[in-house]
């Protein structure tokens, strides 16, 4: 085991019932990174999150979370975590205030420490108008972050993230992002799980794209991206001539004229783009526009499942 | 800090937010002593000069049986409370913050302590309302300063036990309704004790239910501290009975908690 990581799970075993939900899940997140878990609904995202969050038991395999084994010290696991969920866990009956004061209580800071950190977390996400307001006036994202302030208030090492900024408008989730890389900043390490492949994309640095209980893929955005083909190079033209002459050139069928526009396949790479604008270059070809198509995390998660992306799903 | 003191401070930080939230909604408590005094008043004023006939005293009156009738009302005031504390757990559950708690390094009973407390706190300003109508409507218990304390003992003793119980029934039910549901059986118990009627009036069956079920002892403790008549083993008894739906309430809650369903 990678003794610089945050998070080690080997071998995650888990079944509700006669359904597996987790079925032999590894994986390993370095301290200080952001690890995404994208998949579709139904995938054992959040079975993953629940279990890593000591909520539920699993039924086989080994975690260690914090350098803590998860199964034999479930409360040192604890004290170094927060679990922010797509459901958020405010108390709505108390004030913005008073709800991370009950924090402060519960993790036993003192009332002068928990104070200042219940100030600092307000006046950092952006809460302070709304500290002695209760929950059920707040916005979504408002909501979603006094939900993340209470659990940063014990100054956790690992924070689970489930689908953070599922249902908010587009502002509010830029606003997410913005605090989770302030978090990373401040080296705390994130698994995030995520139906959004932008979001992944945004901000892990590694992703694991989870399907029926399983890993897979895992790697970079881009490491991903190449596992699948049809990348290309999309070549546009002022005339029809030009398009022509350029498709005999390449070896390439006449495309239809009407676009004025040839695909060329390959990956984009600077040698290449370099030697196919020179060859056209050499035929006294002009180019009028030129863009380079990388597979995106939609073709990887369609190319690996065999379904469309997790979005489209529920739209 | 060692696991007790650890388990009293969460529990006590609890408790502060249970009585905070039940001071910004205060409709429970208001219900928890509303629904007994209208009973009271129902059972007094409409019942009581028949009833009171039927106590097989001298001077059998409305008078004489507000004196009967006031340990029952206050057991049915307990029952009630323990049906606010399970709507109040299962709301609780239904929101968040439970799942929150659960993440947290906190005393793992804290939590359903804290409710129980809360739950406890509640009842008993609940009870003092029902005492105060009582005594306004003319009710004159022979008790002194240290029987009441012990009468207060008693219903404390009770409110804490069924309050176990009803933790464990609100986390049990999957839904505040059931929630709302699962405890009326408790409301029931009284009338089929010695609450209200003296149970020598009932038919053989029932009389011996009635005898042998936990509110009797309750109430005859209570009877006994307020107006005077008999306790016998009744307080004995009325302990047992409450450490054992406390113990059993506990464990069962303890269960609930640590196997729910993650949120």
């Amino acid at each position: 085991m990678d003794p610089n990581a945050a998070i080690t799970v080997t071998g995650l075993r888990k079944s509700f019932g006669a359904k597996v939900v987790l079925d032999g899940l590894d994986l390993t997140v370095p301290a200080g990174t952001v690890y995404a878990l994208l998949g579709p609904n139904g995938a054992g995202k959040t079975t993953t999150v629940d279990i890593l969050s000591t909520l539920t038991p699993a039924d086989g395999g080994e975690i260690r979370i914090a350098g803590h084994d998860l199964h034999r010290e479930p409360q040192a696991v604890r004290s170094s975590i927060a679990l922010t969920g797509q459901f958020s866990a405010v108390d709505d009956l108390l004030t913005g205030a008073e709800n991370l004061r009950l924090m402060a209580d519960l993790l036993h800071v003192g009332r002068r420490e928990g104070g200042r950190r219940a100030a600092d977390l307000l006046e950092r996400f952006d809460l302070v108008d709304a500290a002695d307001r209760v929950p059920s006036t707040y916005s979504g994202g408002m909501r979603r972050r006094l939900d993340l302030a209470m659990g940063l208030m014990g100054d956790p090492r690992v924070v689970f993230l489930d689908e953070p900024t599922t249902g908010l408008d587009p502002r509010s989730r830029r606003a997410m992002w913005d605090v989770v890389r302030g978090l990373v900043a401040d080296g705390v390490t994130i698994l995030l799980t995520t139906q959004y492949l932008e979001e992944a994309d945004q901000l892990a640095d590694r992703i694991g794209v989870l399907d029926s209980g399983r890993l897979v893929a895992e790697g970079t955005a881009d490491e991903l991206k190449r596992l699948v083909p049809g990348g290309h190079v999309r070549l546009e033209f002022d005339d029809a001539p030009s398009l022509h002459e350029a498709a005999r050139l390449l070896g390439l069928p006449v495309p239809d004229t009407a676009g004025l526009a040839l695909e060329v396949p390959g990956e984009g790479g600077v040698p290449e783009l370099r030697s196919l604008l020179g060859r056209l270059d050499d035929a006294r070809i002009d180019v009028a526009g030129l863009t380079v198509h990388t597979p995106d995390l939609d073709d990887v998660f369609l190319a690996l499942t065999g379904r469309p992306t997790p979005a489209e799903v529920d739209a | 800090m060692t696991t007790l003191a650890l388990t009293v401070t969460d529990s006590a930080t609890m408790l502060r937010r249970n009585l905070r939230r039940a001071a910004r909604y205060p409709g429970l408590t208001v219900i928890v002593a509303a629904l007994p005094i209208v009973f009271l008043l129902l059972f007094v004023y409409v019942f009581g000069g028949t009833l009171g006939a039927g106590l097989g005293l001298p001077s059998g009156g409305r008078a004489e049986y507000l004196a009967y009738v006031v340990p029952g009302i206050l057991v049915l005031a307990i029952t009630g409370g323990a049906q606010g504390t399970a709507i109040a757990i299962a709301m609780d559950m239904t929101e968040g913050i439970i799942a929150r708690f659960r993440t947290m390094s906190i005393a793992r009973a804290s939590v359903l302590t804290g409710h129980v407390v809360g739950a406890v706190v509640q009842t008993m300003i609940g009870l003092t309302m029902v005492v105060a109508v009582a005594l306004l409507i003319g009710f004159r218990p022979s008790a002194d300063a240290i029987e009441w304390v012990a009468v207060a003992g008693v219903l404390a003793m009770t409110s804490f036990a069924l309050s176990w119980l009803s933790v464990a029934m609100g986390m049990w039910t999957k839904t505040v309704e059931a929630a709302s549901n699962v405890p009326m059986p408790l409301m029931l118990l009284p009338f089929f004790g010695s609450g209200f009627v003296p149970v020598e009036s009932m038919p053989a069956g029932l009389r011996w239910f009635a005898e042998h079920q936990p509110f009797t002892p309750i109430i005859e403790t209570v009877r006994g501290l307020l107006t005077g008549t008999a306790i016998g083993s009744s307080g004995l008894v009325a302990t047992a009975w409450c450490a054992g739906i406390a113990l059993v309430g506990y464990l069962w809650a303890r269960r609930n908690y640590e196997r729910r369903p993650a949120r």
